[in-house]
């Protein structure tokens, strides 16, 4: 080993290139769209909620009827050229009725997610955040509060509130409907505050509320974003289901749950009433929940395929 | 102004382990640090060094002791006071994986420091992270990569960036080579040995790994079960080790050389490490050591000068000199 002759040996010197990072520099929004372009589910549901929202927006302009426009002269007419969802047994114009009630049920959807994913968010952060007596103290609190089924809060509040209106019925909802989001982000966050980049920042001194808001939060946000996305058609079937039994929008308002409500009454002679808001909120949950689906794998790098 | 940077007296830990039981992850430690040296403190898993470590930078509240850092008692210290010392004490993480946060870039990870403790406007604040990027041997470009694209290696010089930022004058280096390759190792202990001679910087490195302590160490602290046992110059600990837990570790660095490894002598060691939960009486070495006596059941030993600047705590260590 000892004998290799000095100059068989030359220096080939260090590579500097071999340290650069090859792979372009993407952004995490970036990827997260990368990633869920590619379930095809996902796209065909987002697409179809675009439609949606669209035909929600203007829909009940386009058929230039109002939704609560009655004509004595067209009951009950079958789908046509005129009427192209048909009327309902007042004559009023089901196609305009139909968007007109998707904008009920998706506003109840959107704004009863938001609202429980904040609360949520709030509740369940304080939560484990400050850990210890406050947690237990908070927890019992939430376990008592989702043991209320929360029919029985629906009728009391429209019974106490005398009103049957859009916003007694989402805080009706989100009185019970936050809880488990409370729950999701306190266990979420119990779990980040032991990483050491929490740590880290302890030692640097940054405030608490600056960690909350600027690394729990953050990491969360895939985990809510999702919830969200699994929320709303729970509220938009809440509703729906409410608005059936009566408990829900009254009229000449509407919404899914009440046109299938009203539907059903006359479903042996008028199949197609009811056909119509029972597609919409079919098709509206469906792709909700195979938009949360794409969006839970395209958020979590840990699923990168 | 105090001789020592950092002060340490008679520092408890405890935990809560349930009903009425209590974890003693550090019991009774005391040591020093003078300015600019390293110390390191070797132990085995669970021993309490990442305990002591973090409760040092008040990461945990002591149980009783005093903490000195710079003659300043820290356990009340609060407000202003309280960020400086922040800012004068840092800590390097053991897992890179972990201790950076994945939804920032490297640019705002190496910055949060600074946002806390300098006033420095957007450009002074890019200007700093690039020089800091240079200072752990990384280029510019990585100031907008995320976590996620770097190697262990890399990362680990990002968190060593990251407690440089605030220009700290003592960092507490938790176990920062025990998650990376061996090539890897030598790279992060010779650029903390240059960063030390550079920015005067005092160390406190933990480590189970006795080989780089000693490469890397002034003084050696030897610690078993929350309590040190051990304490003195690099030197004096691996040529004339007193204590018979530190004889057994230092006798199980294996050697480079083929000839000295086979004729090396190893003391084996009974046993496990006891619960901290419910530890020996005596001296927590005990049920382990093959020179226990019944004194040694009965009363803890302390930490006595066995020469100037070495301490040991056995009370045998006179008859164990052979």
């Amino acid at each position: 080993m000892q004998n290799i002759p000095k100059e068989k040996f030359t220096i080939v010197g260090i590579d500097q290139g071999a340290e650069v990072i090859a792979r372009p520099h993407v952004s995490y929004m970036k990827d997260v769209w990368r990633r869920f372009r590619k379930n095809k589910l996902a796209i065909v549901a987002l697409i179809m909620l675009i439609l949606l929202s669209f035909f929600v927006i203007f829909g009940p302009s386009i058929s230039g009827y109002a939704f609560e426009e009655v004509d004595p002269g067209a009951r009950n007419a079958s789908p046509s050229a005129e009427h192209w969802f048909g009327t309902d047994s007042l004559g009023r114009d089901l196609f305009a009725r139909v968007w007109q009630g998707g904008r009920v049920s998706l506003i109840i959807g959107f704004l009863g997610a938001i609202v429980s994913a904040v609360v949520g968010c709030l509740y369940g952060g304080i939560s484990a955040y400050f850990g210890g007596r406050v947690d237990t103290i908070m927890m019992r609190i939430l376990e008592i509060v989702i043991s209320i089924p929360y029919l029985i809060i629906v009728i009391l509040f429209s019974i106490v509130l005398q009103s049957k209106g859009l916003f007694t019925l989402i805080l009706a909802m989100t009185i019970t409907g936050w809880c488990g989001t409370a729950r999701l982000v306190r266990g979420q966050m119990l779990q980040l505050k032991s990483q050491e980049y929490v740590l880290a920042a302890q030692a640097l001194g940054v405030s608490p509320l600056r960690i909350i808001v600027r690394h729990m939060i953050p990491n969360t946000l895939s985990v809510i974003i999702v919830n969200i996305t699994f929320a709303i058609p729970n509220y938009i079937f809440s509703e729906a289901f409410l608005s059936y039994i009566g408990l829900g929008v009254q009229s000449p308002n509407t919404s899914w749950g009440a046109l299938a409500s009203s539907a059903q009454a006359q479903f042996m002679f008028y199949p197609f009433q009811l056909f119509f808001p029972a597609i919409m909120i079919a098709v509206t949950m469906l792709a909700f929940t195979m938009m949360g689906d794409g969006l839970r794998d395209a958020l979590d790098p840990r699923l990168r395929k | 102004m105090s001789e020592y940077m950092v002060e340490v007296k008679n520092l408890c830990k405890y935990f809560p382990a349930g009903r009425k039981r209590t974890l003693k992850a550090v019991d009774n430690v005391s040591f020093y640090i003078r300015p600019g040296e390293t110390l390191g403190l070797v132990g085995e898993s669970g021993c309490g060094k990442t305990t002591c470590g973090r409760t040092l930078l008040k990461l945990y509240d002591q149980t009783s002791g005093q903490i000195l850092f710079k003659g300043q008692e820290i356990s009340h210290l609060r407000g202003k006071q309280l960020l400086s010392f922040k800012k004068n004490a840092q800590m390097i993480f053991q897992d890179p994986y972990s201790a950076l946060d994945p939804r920032m870039t490297i640019a705002e990870i190496i910055a949060e420091g600074m946002g806390v403790h300098m006033h420095y406007s957007e450009k002074e604040k890019q200007e700093k992270v690039n020089q800091l990027l240079a200072q752990v041997n990384l280029t510019e470009d990585y100031a907008n990569r995320f976590v996620h694209e770097l190697s262990g290696g890399q990362r680990q010089r990002i968190g060593i960036a990251r407690a440089l930022a605030v220009n700290p004058e003592f960092i507490v280096c938790d176990e920062p080579i025990s998650a990376l390759d061996v090539s890897i190792q030598a790279q992060i202990v010779n650029l903390l040995i240059n960063l030390q001679r550079e920015n005067h910087l005092t160390y406190l490195f933990i480590s189970h790994d006795l080989s780089m302590v000693r490469h890397i160490s002034d003084r050696v602290g030897i610690m078993y079960l929350g309590s040190l046992v051990e304490l003195g110059a690099s030197q004096d600990i691996f040529s004339s080790a007193l204590h018979p837990y530190t004889k057994a570790l230092i006798s199980a660095i294996p050697e480079a050389d083929p000839d000295s490894e086979k004729s090396r002598q190893r003391i084996p060691l009974e046993g496990e490490v006891p619960s901290p939960i419910d530890p020996p009486s005596g001296c927590k070495f005990r049920p382990r050591c093959a020179y226990a006596t019944d004194r040694c059941a009965q009363e803890p030993p302390v930490l006595e000068e066995a020469a100037p600047g070495h301490f040991v705590a056995c009370h045998y260590w006179r008859d164990l000199q052979h």
